[in-house]
């Protein structure tokens, strides 16, 4: 993979003409690639590097009263394995991943589809998808806190006129995960629509229009040339959707704090409480290991899909 | 000879699907609307009709004064516009070098420094929380708007996005401002940020759009009141509305925290698509 991106990208603008290069090169000062980088390196250092070794090293510490280290090994995932909170985190995490992310993408692609031709109704309609996505995590919480209020909240108030009786969403473990999907669903999938419509943007028309003379139905053609031309670009979301399921908190700890009974709980939470509330730093190191694998594998396997996709332009 | 026009009269949607779909746009936004109604409405006390959306054209400002009084909003918006350009400054500066280094030259281990850069993408200082509080303690920068920044002073993405944004600048104006004896100095400052306006302003639009929404950081670093962030602050409403159920409260918080984005999304949407498109990830 590195290969390819140095030919592609690297060096080929540089073969293309080796004297102007060099003419160049004789006023850039002496060292200045490493004054450049010089900065940022710095500062990936301290709050990247040296955070990532640390959990790593505290992971793997045993640690004595007060602290202390009195020797390494595997004690803090030992722990982390025997907690059942944590494997509950992880399987909500799971299910949250797929309940969220499914749905987002169906309805960004469904929503894309539709709208994308550009009419001033359409226009307006993508501007009311879009906005929760500007709005932060956390007032969508603040929002939700009152759209799943039982009874009176705005969700029951409008279902009892249909005679549907009052749910408590949050505080009933069967519906508090369903419910905090819901509210991704809502914040992310406009965000993702986005990226769809660009993609949808660089479909050529004239391949609709051959297939709609060859007498293709809608059906047929969104599945035999809409879909299969989106891949890339669903790849790419599909990725970004997915570190938004490990990264993304701020709405469970306003709203449930991951309960009730853990049924919210999802892996950032875990970690957030074994530091915060019960000062268990080696277990919240280990599970931050677990993670930062789980999201460095993510990357590293679609290192290309992103690299594609970051210089979308519309 | 002109080709014959192939091109299919479109068919308009029908009635039925424009019905349907204004139909999901209108309870999609619901939340939203009910918290422009809620915010500027009197509601007696007890009353079930919270949800209510229909506006009674009485419009109050009981709420935003009650949330001015019981918040330090002053102070939340400093710190927070504080917290979002002085990250965004200091950003600009080391994004634009380390893109130019990536973009332009040629040095030993390049590659492996890039990936090494790209790490950081997926690794965003939440899931770091735990290291990332010991490192701004050691650095005593705990409690301290400086400390709630400096993990962000860096960003892989935006270096990524210079490089990229460099890379369609034709090398032939370097050269021609070198031939015309500009120093590396000038030609960095009076050609090459010029030229990578766009860039610079799409990744601007996303990192204050994300760094004023940003939460669990701050939450984490920061201790005492003055240091609050907005959205930190707001969390302290929905506690207490919870109790005292007064939810015209929490609607006007949360529009004071979230109302300057709403508004300058609506205002520059074109500019703000265009930069999360062009960004792809915050």
């Amino acid at each position: 993979m590195a290969q390819a991106l140095t030919e592609s990208t690297i060096l080929a603008p540089r073969l293309e003409r080796p004297a102007e290069t060099r003419r160049a090169q004789a006023v850039v000062p002496k060292r200045a690639a490493f004054w450049l980088l010089a900065p940022s390196f710095f500062l990936l250092f301290l709050f990247t590097y040296v955070p990532i070794l640390e959990a790593l090293m505290q992971a793997v510490s045993l640690e004595g009263f007060g602290g202390k280290r009195i020797g390494y090994g595997l004690g803090n995932f030992h722990r982390l394995f025997a907690d059942t909170a944590f494997w509950t985190a992880l399987s909500n995490n799971f299910v949250y991943g797929l309940g969220t992310v499914a749905p987002s993408l169906v309805l960004a692609v469904v929503l894309g589809v539709v709208l994308q031709e550009a009419t001033r109704l359409n226009a307006m309609l993508r501007t009311v998808i879009v906005f929760p996505v500007v709005l932060p995590l956390v007032a969508v919480a603040t929002l939700f806190a009152f759209v799943l209020m039982p009874g009176v909240g705005l969700l029951d108030y409008h279902l009892a006129k249909l005679g549907i009786a009052a749910t408590n969403w949050l505080g009933n473990p069967d519906t508090a995960l369903y419910a905090i999907i819901g509210l991704s669903i809502w914040k992310n999938a406009g965000y993702y629509m986005l990226f769809v419509l660009a993609g949808l943007q660089a479909i050529a028309p004239e391949l609709h229009e051959a297939a709609k003379l060859d007498g293709a139905s809608a059906a047929t053609r969104f599945f035999r040339i809409t879909l299969p031309l989106l891949k890339p670009t669903l790849a790419f979301v599909l990725v970004i959707a997915m570190i938004n399921v490990v990264t993304q908190i701020d709405h469970v700890i306003v709203l449930t704090g991951g309960g009730p009974s853990d049924s919210t709980n999802i892996l950032l939470n875990y970690i957030f409480q074994a530091a915060h509330q019960q000062g268990d730093t080696g277990r919240a190191a280990a599970a931050t290991v677990i993670s930062v694998a789980a999201l460095l594998s993510l990357s590293v396997a679609s290192l290309k899909t992103l690299e594609r996709g970051m210089h979308y332009e519309s | 000879m002109r080709l014959p026009n192939l091109t299919l009269p479109r068919r308009p949607l029908s009635m039925v699907a424009i019905a349907l779909l204004c139909g999901f746009a209108l309870i999609w936004s619901t939340p939203l609307l009910w918290m422009l109604v809620a915010s500027v409405r009197h509601i007696p006390y007890g009353s079930t009709e919270a949800a209510s959306l229909v506006p009674d054209f009485k419009a109050t400002g009981e709420h935003f004064a009650d949330a001015f009084a019981q918040g330090d909003f002053a102070r939340w918006y400093l710190n927070t516009l504080i917290v979002t350009l002085g990250i965004l400054m200091v950003q600009l500066v080391t994004i634009t070098l380390a893109g130019y280094a990536f973009a332009r030259m040629e040095f030993r281990g390049k590659n492996l420094l890039f990936y090494a850069f790209l790490l950081q993408l997926t690794l965003a200082p939440p899931i770091l929380i735990v290291p990332n509080t010991l490192m701004i303690v050691r650095l005593g920068l705990y409690d301290s708007l400086p400390g709630i920044m400096a993990p962000y002073f860096a960003s892989a993405f935006g270096v990524f996005l210079m490089r990229q944004t460099f890379k369609t600048i034709p090398r032939d104006f370097e050269e021609a401002a070198i031939l015309d004896g500009a120093s590396f100095t000038q030609m960095i400052r009076l050609l090459l940020v010029p030229l990578a306006r766009p860039g610079l302003i799409a990744f601007s639009i996303v990192s204050l759009t994300s760094h004023w929404n940003e939460f669990l950081w701050p939450l984490m670093v920061t201790d005492s009141p003055d240091k609050m962030v907005l959205t930190v602050g707001l969390t302290s409403f929905v506690r207490s509305a919870e109790q005292a159920a007064d939810w015209g409260l929490v609607a006007a918080a949360t529009l004071l925290v979230a109302g300057p984005l709403l508004i300058a999304f609506a205002l520059f949407q074109r500019q703000f698509v265009n930069s999360f498109l062009f960004t792809g990830i915050k």
